[in-house]
C-alpha cells in the first residue's frame, strides 16, 4: 500500500518540510479538539445536552408518554 | 426575566414534509422506471424525454434535491424553532425558501427531460436553475441565521452546528462548481476542462454527499433521535469530535472517485488518505447515534419510528464503512465504474436518507396535528418491506459488481481477454439487474402506504395550527468573554465566529486539493497532436451531452492491462485540456468509449445508434431514433459556442469560427459519403427522399441531421494520440 504514496512527490523541492507542516496541522487540531471536550464542566454538557428534551408546551408531555 | 409568548411555525414544516413526500414519490418512481428499462431498454422507444440518458439525472436529483433536500428543510425548520425557543426569523423568507425551492424542482423536472444538461453529476442543472438554487439557498441562510441570532437559549445546540457547517459548505460548492459561461439561455460551458473540471466536479460531488445528504441528517438524528427516544445523546462530547472532524476530513475525499485516472497522482492520494481517516468520525457518530438508544430498546420493538432510526443509522454506518474500503486503490480497481457503486449509494440512500426521513415523517405529521398516526400496522408494514426493499436491491448489484470486475479482468492462457465483447458481461448479469427491479418496486409499495397512512391520518386531524410556546427573553451578555468562562463556551454562544471557524476547516481541504491544480500548469502534461474539436465535432458533443451518454459510459481508461487490452492506450490528462466540460464518467453499463474513434465505420455507428440491437444483439442500449428524424440539426448557436470556448482558451482563431459553417458542411458531407458506401442505406435512404416528396415534406439531407454530428463525434474520440498496434 506504502508504495503507493512513498515516492511520487519527492521530485518537489522543499518537499521535506510538508509531512511535518501537515503532522502538526492535524496533532494540533485534534489535540485542540480533546482539550475541547475534556474542559468541559459535567453540568453544562447535561445541560446542553437535554436541550432537546425540553417541552415546550402541554401537548407535547401528552404525546411524549404515549410513546 | 421577562417570559414572553411566541408562535412556532408549523405550516411551513407541513408543506416541507409533503412536497418530500410527493417528490420522494416521482423520484423512486423514475428511478424504477430506469431500473425496468435495464430488462426492457426500449420500453420508452423514440420517446426522446423519456430516454434513460435524460432521465437517470432526473431521478438523482429528484431524490437528493427533492425528497432528501425538503426533508432537510422540514427538519430543519421543526427543531431550529425549538432548540432556540424562537419562531423562524421571517415568514416571508420561510415561504421564499419552500416555493423557490419547488420551482427550482419543477424546472429541473422540465429541463432535464429536454435535454438541457451540464452533464456534471448531481450539478446537471443548467445556469439560469443554478442562479435560482444559489439565491433560495442564500435565502435559507438568512433565514436560519437570523433565527439563531434572535434566539431565546443561550446554548447552540450539536445539530445547529451542522445545520449552520451544510449551509456554508453547500454554498460554496455550489457555487464553485457551477462556474460556467452562457452561449445562451440553455447551454452553457464549463470553465473549467478536463481534469481540472473532473476534479472540482468530484470535490462537488462528494461533498454533496457529505454536505447534503449526511452533515444536515446527522443534524436531524442529534435533534430528532433523543427527542423521540426520550434520553440525551449517548455522547454529546463525542458529537462535538463528530463534527469537527467530520467536516474537516470530509472535504479532502473528493478525488478517490478519480483513482488511477488522469488525475495528478498526489491528489489521488490525498483524497484516499482522508476518505480512510473518515471512518473514524463516520462510525463515532453512528455509534453515538444507536448508544442514544441505550435502555430503550425495548421501545424499538413496539415503535416503528424508533424501527426506522436503528435501520438508518445503521446504514450510515455501513456504508460509511464501506466508503473507506472503496477508496483503497486496490479495493477502488475493481469496484470502480460497476453495479457495485450503484449498490453502495443506494445503501446510503435507501437506508440512511429514506428511513430517516421515513421517521421523521410519520413522528412529525401527526405530531404537529395533535393526533396519534393512523396506523402503526401499516408503519410497521411500511418499515419491513422497505428493509426487504433495501436488501433485494443492493445484494444482487453487489453480485453484479463483482461478476463485472471478473469478467472485465478475465485473460485466457495465451493473453486475449477471456470475455472480450463486453456484451457478454452485460448479459451475465441480467437475472441481477431483475432482481433489483423487484427490490426497487418493494421499496416504492412501501412509500405508497406512507402516502396511505399520512392521508388518513392527516384528513382526520384537525388543521395545523402555529403552537404556542413560552420562553424567557434572552438577557443580553458581553460579546466578549466574561469572567471565568471558557473559550468553547464562549464560541458556542457566538454563531457568526463558529460558522466562520467550520468555514475555515472546510475550505483547507479545497483550497489545498484545487488551487495547485488550476494554476500549477506541470500538473497536466501537453500534448501537442491534441487539437480542438471541429464544429461539426463540438455539436456532436454537445448532442452527446444533452443525451446523457455519460450516465452509462465513462471516457477514461485506466492505465491497467485488461483496460489496455480490451480499449486500448490508457488516457493522458493532456487528451482532455479542450474538454468542456469533462465526460469522464462513473458508471460502465456499456464499455468505455475513450478510444471509439476510428475502431467502427460511420455505418456501423449510424445502424447501431438507430437499433442497438441490430448490431449488438443482447444490447441494453436504447436507440436513439429521433437524432434521425427529418429535421435539421440546430446549429444556430455554433459559432457562438465556439467563441465561448475561444474565450476559455480554446485556440480557435476567429478564421476557424468566421468558416464555422463551412467546415461543417464539408465534414458532414463527408459523413454522408461514407454511409452511402452501404447498399442498404442507399435503398433506405432513396426511399425515405420519396416518402418525403410524397407528404409534401421537405426532405433534409442526412449531413444536416443530428446523427451526423454524433458520428462525427464519436470517430473523433481518442484519436489525437491513437498509437498504431501493431497486431
Amino acid at each position: 500500500m506504502l508504495k503507493f504514496i512513498k515516492h511520487n512527490m519527492e521530485t518537489i523541492s522543499g518537499i521535506e518540510i510538508y509531512p511535518i507542516i501537515a503532522l502538526l496541522i492535524f496533532f494540533l487540531f485534534f489535540t485542540g479538539l480533546i482539550v475541547w471536550v475534556f474542559t468541559y464542566k459535567k453540568s453544562v454538557i447535561n445541560e446542553i445536552s437535554r436541550l432537546p428534551l425540553q417541552n415546550d408546551n402541554e401537548n407535547e408531555n401528552q404525546t411524549n408518554t404515549n410513546l | 426575566m421577562e417570559v414572553q409568548q411566541f408562535y412556532y411555525d408549523n405550516k411551513i414544516v407541513k408543506k416541507f414534509l409533503y412536497a418530500a413526500i410527493l417528490f420522494g414519490v416521482v423520484g423512486m418512481l423514475v428511478g424504477l422506471l430506469l431500473a425496468v428499462m435495464f430488462i426492457f431498454p426500449n420500453i420508452t422507444d423514440n420517446i426522446p424525454w423519456l430516454s434513460f440518458g435524460r432521465l437517470r439525472p432526473l431521478h438523482t436529483n429528484a431524490v437528493i434535491f427533492a425528497f432528501v433536500g425538503n426533508t432537510i428543510f422540514a427538519g430543519v425548520y421543526y427543531s431550529l424553532q425549538r432548540l432556540l425557543k424562537t419562531r423562524m426569523y421571517s415568514d416571508f423568507l420561510s415561504n421564499i425558501n419552500f416555493w423557490g425551492w419547488q420551482l427550482i424542482i419543477v424546472a429541473a423536472a422540465i429541463t432535464l427531460p429536454l435535454g438541457y444538461t451540464s452533464s456534471k453529476e448531481y450539478a446537471e442543472l443548467e445556469w439560469p436553475i443554478d442562479i435560482a438554487i444559489a439565491v433560495v439557498w442564500v435565502v435559507f441562510g438568512i433565514n436560519m441565521i437570523m433565527t439563531i441570532l434572535n434566539r431565546r437559549e443561550r446554548h447552540l445546540y450539536v445539530a445547529i452546528w451542522f445545520y449552520l457547517a451544510t449551509f456554508v459548505t453547500v454554498a460554496v460548492l455550489h457555487i464553485f462548481n457551477n462556474i460556467e459561461l452562457p452561449v445562451n439561455m440553455w447551454k452553457s460551458y464549463s470553465v473549467y476542462a478536463g481534469v481540472q473540471d473532473a476534479l472540482v466536479q468530484w470535490w462537488y460531488g462528494h461533498n454533496a454527499v457529505a454536505f447534503f445528504l449526511t452533515t444536515p441528517f446527522l443534524g436531524l438524528m442529534y435533534y430528532f433521535l433523543p427527542k423521540i427516544a426520550n434520553r440525551p445523546v449517548y455522547s454529546y462530547r463525542l458529537s462535538i469530535i463528530h463534527f469537527w472532524s467530520l467536516i474537516f476530513l470530509y472535504i479532502w475525499a473528493g478525488p478517490h472517485h478519480l483513482l488511477y485516472t488522469s488525475l495528478p497522482e498526489w491528489a489521488q492520494n490525498l483524497g484516499v488518505v482522508f476518505s480512510v481517516m473518515l471512518l473514524a468520525p463516520s462510525w463515532g457518530g453512528m455509534i453515538n447515534g444507536l448508544l442514544t438508544l441505550r435502555g430503550a430498546w425495548d421501545k424499538v420493538r413496539t415503535e416503528p419510528v424508533l424501527k426506522f432510526f436503528v435501520v438508518a443509522i445503521t446504514g450510515y454506518g455501513m456504508a460509511t464503512f464501506e466508503g473507506p474500503m472503496l477508496s483503497f486503490k486496490n479495493v477502488n480497481a475493481i469496484a470502480h465504474y460497476t453495479d457495485w457503486i450503484v449498490a453502495h449509494v443506494h445503501v446510503g440512500a435507501l437506508a440512511w436518507n429514506g428511513f430517516m426521513a421515513f421517521a421523521v415523517m410519520y413522528w412529525l405529521l401527526p405530531r404537529i396535528a395533535k393526533t396519534e398516526l393512523y396506523s402503526k400496522k401499516l408503519a410497521n408494514f411500511h418499515f419491513w418491506i422497505g428493509t426487504l426493499g433495501i436488501i433485494l436491491y443492493t445484494i444482487p448489484l453487489y453480485v453484479a459488481g463483482f461478476s463485472q470486475h471478473m469478467m472485465w479482468k478475465q485473460f485466457n492462457p495465451d493473453g486475449t481477454l477471456k470475455y472480450g465483447n463486453f456484451l457478454e458481461t452485460v448479459t451475465a448479469i441480467m437475472p441481477m439487474y431483475a432482481m433489483r427491479a423487484i427490490g426497487g418496486s418493494l421499496y416504492l409499495i412501501g412509500i405508497l402506504v406512507l402516502v396511505y397512512n399520512i392521508y388518513k391520518t392527516m384528513t382526520a386531524a384537525p388543521q395545523v395550527e402555529d403552537e404556542l410556546a413560552e420562553a424567557p427573553e434572552l438577557i443580553r451578555i458581553s460579546p466578549t468573554r466574561v469572567k471565568g468562562e471558557r473559550f468553547h463556551a464562549w464560541l458556542e454562544r457566538k454563531p457568526i465566529q463558529l460558522t466562520i471557524l467550520a468555514t475555515i476547516a472546510i475550505l483547507i481541504g479545497g483550497i489545498v486539493q484545487i488551487v495547485p491544480t488550476l494554476v500549477v500548469d506541470s500538473n497536466i502534461q501537453t500534448i501537442s497532436s491534441v487539437k480542438p474539436y471541429t464544429p461539426l465535432e463540438l455539436e456532436g458533443r454537445d448532442l452527446y451531452i444533452r443525451e446523457g451518454c455519460v450516465g452509462c459510459h465513462s471516457q477514461m481508461i485506466r492505465p491497467f492491462r485488461s483496460e489496455v487490452e480490451r480499449y486500448g492506450e490508457y488516457s493522458k490528462s493532456g487528451e482532455y485540456v479542450y474538454d468542456y466540460p469533462f465526460l469522464w464518467g462513473s458508471k460502465r453499463t456499456g464499455p468505455d468509449l475513450h478510444r471509439l474513434g476510428a475502431k467502427y465505420s460511420d455505418n456501423w455507428h449510424f445502424n447501431h445508434m438507430y437499433d442497438p440491437q441490430s448490431t449488438s444483439p443482447g444490447s441494453i442500449m436504447p436507440g436513439y431514433k429521433w437524432m434521425f428524424d427529418n429535421k435539421e440539426m440546430n446549429i444556430a448557436d455554433t459559432e457562438n459556442k465556439m467563441r465561448v470556448l475561444q474565450k476559455l482558451g480554446v485556440p480557435y482563431t476567429d478564421e476557424d469560427i468566421a468558416n464555422a459553417k463551412a467546415i461543417m458542411k464539408q465534414q458532414a458531407q463527408q459523413i454522408e459519403d461514407n454511409l452511402k458506401n452501404d447498399p442498404d442505406f442507399v435503398k433506405s435512404y432513396e426511399a425515405s427522399k420519396k416518402a418525403a416528396q410524397a407528404n409534401g415534406e421537405k426532405f433534409v439531407p442526412m449531413s444536416d441531421r443530428e446523427i451526423t454530428a454524433l458520428i462525427a463525434y464519436l470517430q473523433r474520440l481518442g484519436t489525437d494520440i491513437k498509437v498504431k498496434e501493431n497486431k
